[in-house]
């Protein structure tokens, strides 16, 4: 039980809970969009840079949040950088079945280490409360990529 | 003869395991743990006579009421107009017919926004909210300023969780014609001074409505000694039922108002082309209201005050003290809200670790606490955080809970270094 804890609260998701990664605004973003857990109060800005061959050159983000939420966000910055935005919408859909559901879903192929990064975040699982703390930066990269300005989830 | 002594503690005199023996959920265990309830503030167990009370209704005296002309509907009307008498008898009320049965404490401010507000201020008009409010006493305003052109100004708080009186002074000043505040926060604890308040609103012309959803769990509450005009209350967070609460309003302002909504129970008659209303309490209850709920509700009142409402208060007070202290004690543990008696809710936040981290570490350690902005955003904003922790008591929580919500406080700081 407190291993569960202990599972959730790994070192590397405090780590980039207390010193996230890509924390800062950008200028020249081409996708931006804002995500908003109204029950909770997390909210939060994605920004990424497509460049002219398609991939992703930078991502950042914005925001307030818990350990998970901040954490999630940070990794994600870092690992959608240099993919194509079908790559990143890829891990998402990877990524969530990987917190919603009981198995962990086959990496989509030349995502494989990416997947197992993000494996760290499973613990979610079994805290029912906290899956949309983990999933609020990628339902907003989402909206980004999608050209919607604002997400709300609930 | 029992004396007092130096050890001598509320504990010793309020018989705290008899009270925890009513409410079974406490028997539960959480993660392999026993239950610690610390979420009384959003809502509140149940005894066990709350649920004999709904049960015994369904079994053998349930219909709708004020219909029927058959036993059951006559046994069902009595229990609910007995529930009406028990809220009555609980806020002191004048009569039982301003005891207005709602179905929580928003519908209630709801209610006054709707019916009040819209019909008896004008244009121009401000009505007087302040910073600590729940927004459940702030959007109705706003939505009833936006359609008839009224003002809503606040009441700042000051550093300590405190209402500024001085500011209170100056804003009356300003066609205030309505006056809309808590009795008690339910982040920062703070019991407002309502009789002062009032008095002040009343000599400048304003009515006044106090949200007394956090305080009457808490301590006494008499309508006629505040001279309130209108003062809401909620069933769930009074060891009641959900889907049941109360505006009290008096009498004059009650007749003065349109209804609030129109259906069965409202009215006097009805033809194609107009209707006309049933006189008091019926003119507020249109539909068929929560019958079996109002009737937990009134045997929740009842147990409540078969303790004692001042021992109640005594008691909360000695576990607030004790928690405050435990908890001042925990490095880096910030509390929000440090007014002279205030009631037994404990907002705080952690230097490193975010309020839902505190309460998903809480959970599993048994410990329910409420994280997040508790429908208060104008109020984390005022003190600069996105959410708090907050721990609230009731009177069936001991010296021992404080003890396991602070080992698990404790533990967070281990994890979050």
């Amino acid at each position: 039980m407190l291993d569960e804890l202990r599972e959730l609260y790994q070192e590397v998701i405090l780590d980039h809970g207390k010193n996230p990664r890509n924390f800062r605004a950008m200028d020249n973003a081409t996708h931006k969009a804002a995500g908003r857990n109204p029950l909770c109060g997390d909210q939060l800005v994605v920004y990424l840079a497509v460049d002219e061959d398609g991939k992703v050159a930078d991502a950042s983000f914005l925001g307030k949040g818990c350990a998970i939420s901040m954490a999630s966000a940070s990794m994600m910055t870092e690992m959608v950088h240099g993919k194509t935005p079908e790559d990143a919408e890829r891990l998402f859909e990877n990524f969530h079945t990987l917190c919603t559901t009981d198995h962990t879903p086959d990496a989509p192929e030349g995502l494989e280490d990416e997947v197992e990064k993000l494996e760290v975040l499973s613990g979610v699982r079994q805290f029912p409360s906290r899956v949309k703390c983990a999933t609020l930066s990628w339902h907003t990269m989402d909206a980004a990529i999608k050209g919607e300005e604002e997400i709300s989830t609930e | 003869m029992a004396t007092a002594t130096a050890s001598h503690t509320p504990e010793d005199v309020f018989d705290v395991e008899a009270i925890r023996a009513q409410f079974p959920i406490l028997s539960e265990e959480v993660h392999g743990k026993s239950l610690v309830y610390l979420d009384t503030g959003a809502s509140a167990q149940k005894p066990q006579l709350v649920m004999d009370a709904v049960d015994d209704m369904y079994k053998h005296a349930y219909s709708n009421v004020h219909r029927g002309a058959h036993r059951m509907s006559e046994l069902a009307t009595d229990r609910f107009e007995h529930a009406r008498e028990q809220v009555r008898s609980f806020l002191n009320a004048a009569h039982s017919h301003e005891i207005i049965f709602v179905r929580n404490g928003t519908e209630a401010c709801n209610l006054v926004a709707f019916s009040y507000a819209k019909k008896f201020l004008q244009e121009g008009d401000a009505i007087l909210i302040s910073e600590m409010e729940h927004h459940s006493n702030i959007v109705p305003w706003h939505m009833v300023a936006e359609e008839k052109g009224l003002r809503v100004l606040a009441v700042p708080v000051t550093d300590d969780g405190g209402f500024d009186m001085d500011a209170y002074d100056r804003l009356l000043e300003d066609g205030v014609k309505l006056v809309a505040v808590t009795h008690t926060s339910n982040v920062l604890g703070t019991v407002t001074p309502a009789k002062e308040i009032i008095r002040k609103a009343h000599a400048a012309g304003a009515k006044v409505l106090l949200d007394g959803c956090q305080s009457a769990v808490h301590m006494p509450v008499d309508v006629r000694d505040l001279d309130v005009d209108f003062y809401a209350i909620t069933g769930h967070k009074l060891y009641g039922p959900s889907g049941i609460g109360v505006l009290y309003g008096k009498e004059e302002l009650l007749n003065a108002m349109p209804p609030y909504q129109g259906g069965g129970s409202m009215i006097k008659t009805v033809t194609l082309t107009k209707s006309t209303y049933a006189p008091l309490p019926a003119k507020f209850e249109a539909g068929t209201p929560a019958i079996a709920q109002a009737v937990g509700f009134g045997a929740a009142l009842d147990y409540m005050r078969s303790i004692g409402l001042d021992a109640i208060r005594d008691y909360e007070e000695d576990l607030r003290a004790y928690a405050t202290q435990k908890l001042s004690a925990v490095p880096g543990l910030k509390i929000y809200g440090t007014m002279p008696g205030k009631a037994a809710v404990i907002s705080f936040t952690l230097d490193k670790a975010h309020s839902h981290d505190v309460s998903t570490i809480l959970d599993r350690h048994g410990v329910a606490i409420r994280a997040g902005h508790h429908c208060a955003q104008p109020l984390m904003d005022r003190f600069g955080v996105a959410a708090t922790a907050r721990a609230s008591f009731g009177m069936y929580n001991t010296r021992a809970d404080v003890d396991r919500l602070v080992e698990a406080v404790e533990f967070v700081s281990e994890i979050f270094g």
